[in-house]
């Protein structure tokens, strides 16, 4: 069955019709099509799997998908165009350009978090740069996966962007077949897999992962700078899909003295935006399933982290919800330190002196996203030279991801590659290098046999010592 | 003491079992494989020159390196990993400094280098120069001159979105890196990577391919003398030592070689998430057109196959396609510049490098001597064991299931494939795996843009062959088969750069759009926001806008 559906797309791949900038453009107008035309039923989707509020499915989804298929849109003749590469002069007459050209068949895994976002924006990077398409959705977000299955066929072609219901048995079996071209969203062990299975048929593949993202705060100037921090810091924890973000807060660094204020500044935001108690929270998401409940609710149960816990801390296993909960200094070999979060728990880890939390950062694997709330100019540079991560955000939390200039992906355990944008398209194209060269001049010492006249004008040459190359060719030039 | 028999199998005779010599380096060592260990030992007196080849000289030796394996290759990545940790490869004075002192090694030695790459594989030395110490030279050139711009931060446009906000993406090294090079052009694909990831400011293992001993000594020699030990090191070995670097955890591999272990590297790179930029190889085809002046066309297909490390390169010309009424024209073609190149008797020629190994000399002959294979020679075929050389060798018509045509030639043999129609060639192309390169022979624009658009490969020259490689503005580098990933010039940084996205904002423009309690007012805001149109967040904000 999966091979069946792979060797259609490849057959029409070979047909050229993916090439075609007309046929780009048509299939991205269609996708924004189906996000427009069918906006409630994903609000719907979104909320059965998540328990997302419309508002945040807009900003997080919908949104996300309209301004990146615009944006693709309004940029797409550009992209395809080649690029010009300068020449050396020897090389006259000559030109050189970097023609992108398409991959090929194109598989792209996507996660539940995200269910809409993280599976048809990459998508909109694969069409643009002309490719075939096989679009494997997670299975844990059921709702989001049956209206996909249902929709994308009736607005895309069909032939050339396919999209397949299956659990994970399906996955491995993908992974068996040949593809040019791999784009993986989720964990790192999965990740890791991926890669070796591409490396079977030498398959570029993109990994998304994710990572313990830190959110360093510095003592603001003033007071309501900290409250618009602790805004952004709510915002950048628990309003996209309560922490189950890869590039959501995983833990904040800050020093001591600063801790009990902000704590009080937090647990005020978190009470005007979500509500007092677990029984009336809203505009907050529920955790996906049993098996991620189950998790993070393992994760507070550690006797240590519980005593920890400054605020919320209170479960509805029924409805899978987890309220939004502080902890102060949990033991950094616990569980809730060592290993990504993923959920609505925020760690705070009190430092003496902020400097010390670039030791600490680097002390970890290399994360998607470091969050730096500080004013101090200097701090900054040192965060950007010392540490190292996919993104550096400066005071706010999760808008970078709305950035089209600015490249997303992450390095060392939170993957590598990147999209959105432009990056998108060059993540699915191959940069074809092209020289054309005409039949004269010809360059004599090019050409064996070789003596001593040819090794000194090829000495020349190299250093583009043009004088030195007209006076060797009159004879006037002394060895 | 210890006495071995040189000789390419001998034993040993501390404890009889086979020893392989690998490799007679300078300053007195000699690299032998021992039952899959590499040693190297230092001896005393001279050694001939013929010594490679000679089966019963014996000599009097010194043990004095043990084996390379994985405990000793994570030892080795903990020391780096703890130079690059201390920061001091970041600096752009460390940088140009490493930079420098890499040029001023290939002035000062030029002329080992070039005996080095001459005793590997006979290289001529005017081809030596050229491929090994001038495009090294000049990848060290031109990142000296041009580091500070590629280090700087790329400024880019922020969106409404997040106005205000300010962005950029900068560069920064991706770590400890290991670079597994080939022996074909050993010099080269050492160094240009290593240059690379230095002027990335990366901590770097090359590991030079034991196939060409020679150079590969006189890298791991030099790069003690010329580099930072602490931050630049050469391990050398095979395949017991790669796999042991293989084992560890690397930040980034650069690996250039052969598909298979290509694969067996990615695999092996999954393990630690770690990228991988593999150059391989692939049948590279050589389209001709019957419109070309023919002269320039033999001449320009014979310098990227024969006088290209004698056809030993990754981007050397592997086989033509042309047209049935023009083969002929082009066999005499290519046979009268053959002779003004190499002479009557092409095998006397010392302007060609001669096959790396025995290996690879039988892998060749069998092609050559494959029944349906054998008959189609035009010209060339003479061979010549105790020399590992082959003739310039020009074959018609081979069947398209022959060896020949299914694997990467990576010698002298050059098969013309004819069609009725220049166009089929596109598709001939294109059933095979995508090559590293594409060459076409045209003076069709039509054909030209044709071939541009349609054939698949890693790059393309039209009315060259090779060249392409020189030019430091275009990415080098594989698609499907024949790789992932390109390097030289600003595209070599790159390969070893991380590219950190960087978002500056400030306490200002708060939109409470973002933030929950969310109200249907909100959620038109954001439609606003999200539409990137300045009009319409007016509209939203003032609470007229309609979607």
């Amino acid at each position: 069955m999966e091979e069946i559906v792979a060797d259609e797309l490849r057959e029409t791949f070979k047909t050229g019709r993916t090439r075609s900038v007309a046929w780009r453009k048509n299939q991205l107008n269609a996708l924004l099509d189906l996000v427009i035309e069918n906006e409630e039923s994903i609000f719907k989707a979104l909320h059965r799997d998540l328990g997302k509020d419309p508002v945040e499915s807009y900003r997080d989804e919908i949104g996300v998908i309209l301004k990146s298929a615009r944006y693709s849109l309004s940029c797409l003749d550009k992209w395809v165009a080649p690029k010009k590469a300068e020449l050396p002069l020897l090389f006259f007459p000559a030109k050189g350009d970097v023609l992108p050209e398409p991959l090929g068949v194109v598989l792209i895994f996507s996660s539940w978090n995200f269910p809409i976002s993280l599976l048809l924006d990459p998508l909109i990077g694969a069409i643009s740069a002309g490719n075939a398409v096989l679009l494997k959705p997670s299975e844990l977000a059921p709702a989001c996966l049956s209206f996909l299955v249902q929709n994308i066929p009736l607005y895309l072609d069909n032939k050339a962007i396919k999209i397949i219901d299956g659990r994970s048995e399906v996955g491995e079996k993908l992974l068996k077949l040949k593809w040019d071209k791999i784009f993986f969203t989720g964990s790192p062990r999965v990740g890791s897999l991926v890669m070796a299975a591409a490396a079977r048929y030498l398959t570029p593949v993109t990994l998304e992962l994710g990572g313990k993202c830190p959110a360093i705060v510095d003592t603001l100037s003033s007071p309501s700078k900290t409250k618009v921090a602790a805004k952004r810091i709510v915002g950048g924890k628990w309003a996209p899909c309560t922490g189950q973000a890869c590039i959501a807060i995983d833990y904040l660094l800050v020093e001591e003295k600063l801790a009990p204020t902000l704590i009080e500044v937090l647990k005020k935001t978190i009470k005007k935006f979500y509500g007092e108690n677990i029984k009336d929270l809203k505009n907050i998401s529920r955790i996906v399933n049993k098996h991620h409940f189950q998790r993070l609710h393992n994760l507070l149960k550690d006797p240590h982290v519980a005593a920890s816990v400054v605020y919320g801390g209170s479960v509805n296993e029924e409805k899978l919800v987890i309220e939004p909960t502080i902890l102060l200094d949990p033991p950094l070999d616990s569980e809730i330190m060592t290993e990504e979060i993923f959920g609505p728990l925020l760690p705070i880890i009190t430092l003496k002196n902020l400097e010390e939390s670039i030791e600490f950062i680097n002390s970890k694997p290399k994360p998607l996203v470091i969050y730096a709330f500080t004013e101090d100019e200097a701090f900054k540079e040192r965060i950007l030279s010392k540490t190292s991560s996919g993104t550096v955000t400066f005071n706010d939390s999760m808008v970078q991801f709305l950035c089209d200039a600015l490249p997303f992906g992450g390095v060392g355990q939170s993957g590598f590659g990147r999209y959105h944008g432009k990056y998108s398209f060059d993540t699915f194209s191959h940069e074809k290098a092209v020289l054309h060269r005409a039949f004269f001049p010809e360059l004599e010492p090019r050409y064996p046999p070789w003596n001593d006249f040819k090794l000194r004008f090829i000495r020349l040459a190299y250093m583009f010592d043009y004088l030195g190359l007209i006076l060797l060719l009159l004879g006037l030039k002394k060895p | 003491m210890t006495i071995v028999s040189a000789g390419l199998f001998k034993d040993c005779t501390r404890c009889f079992k086979s020893s392989n010599i690998v490799g007679v380096g300078l300053g007195g060592t000699l690299t032998y494989r021992h039952t899959y260990k590499i040693n190297r030992v230092r001896f005393s007196g001279s050694i001939p020159s013929s010594f490679y080849c000679c089966a019963t000289l014996s000599i009097t030796m010194e043990e004095e390196k043990q084996t390379f394996d994985a405990d000793k290759a994570a030892v080795l990545v903990n020391e780096l990993r703890e130079t690059f940790s201390s920061g001091k490869t970041k600096s752009y004075e460390w940088r140009t400094s490493q930079l420098e002192s890499i040029s001023k090694m290939i002035d000062e030695k030029e002329k080992e280098i070039i005996e080095a790459v001459h005793k590997d594989l006979s290289k001529p030395e005017l081809e030596a120069f050229v491929s090994e110490i001038s495009m090294t030279k000049s990848s060290c050139k031109l990142a000296l001159k041009v580091l500070k711009s590629w280090m700087m931060p790329e400024k880019v446009e922020t969106s409404i979105a997040t106005y205000p906000s300010s962005a950029e993406i900068v560069s920064e090294p991706l770590g400890v890196v290991l670079v597994l090079s080939t022996w074909n052009f050993p010099f080269l694909l050492s160094l240009d990577p290593v240059i690379g990831a230095i002027a990335a400011g990366n901590v770097v293992v090359l590991k030079p391919s034991e196939i060409a001993p020679a150079t590969s000594t006189l890298l791991a020699k030099l790069l003690v003398e010329y580099a930072d030990e602490s931050a630049i090191r050469v391990v050398e070995g095979a395949v017991a030592e790669t796999s042991a670097l293989l084992e560890q955890k690397w930040d980034k591999i650069f690996f250039t070689g052969g598909a298979r272990v290509g694969r067996i590297v990615m695999a092996a790179a999954a393990k630690h998430l770690t990228p991988v930029t593999l150059e391989l190889g692939g049948k590279c085809p050589a389209v001709v057109d019957s419109n070309v002046n023919l002269q320039v066309t033999a001449r320009r297909i014979i310098s990227g196959k024969w006088a290209c490390n004698n056809g030993q390169a990754c981007i050397g010309v592997d086989y033509i396609i042309t047209t049935k009424e023009f083969a002929p024209k082009l066999i005499d073609a290519l046979r009268s510049v053959l002779e003004e190149f190499f002479g009557k008797d092409p095998m006397e020629s010392k302007d060609r490098s001669r096959i790396i190994n025995s290996f690879h000399f039988m892998r060749l002959i069998n092609l050559l001597d494959e029944d349906k294979v054998s008959d189609k020679i035009v010209a060339g075929g003479q061979r010549n064991e105790s020399q590992l050389q082959i003739a310039p060798t020009i074959l018609l018509d081979v069947p398209e299931d022959s060896l020949m045509m299914q694997e990467e030639i990576f010698g002298p043999l050059l098969p013309i494939i004819t069609v009725e129609k220049l166009e089929d060639s596109f598709n001939m192309i294109n059933r095979k795996q995508k090559p590293l390169a594409a060459y076409l022979f045209s003076d069709d624009e039509q054909i030209k843009r044709k071939f541009v658009q349609n054939v698949f490969a890693g790059g393309i020259a039209i009315n060259d062959t090779v060249l392409q490689i020189t030019v430091p503005g275009l990415p080098f580098g594989g698609v499907g088969e024949s790789g992932m990933g390109s390097y030289h010039g600003k595209y070599s940084f790159d390969a070893f750069s991380h590219k950190k996205a960087v978002l500056y904002r400030s306490f200002g423009g708060e939109a409470p759009t973002r933030y929950p309690p969310y109200t249907p007012g909100k959620q038109k805001q954001m439609k606003a926001l999200l539409s990137g149109n300045l009009f319409n967040i007016i509209l939203a904000l003032l609470g007229w806008f309609k979607d």
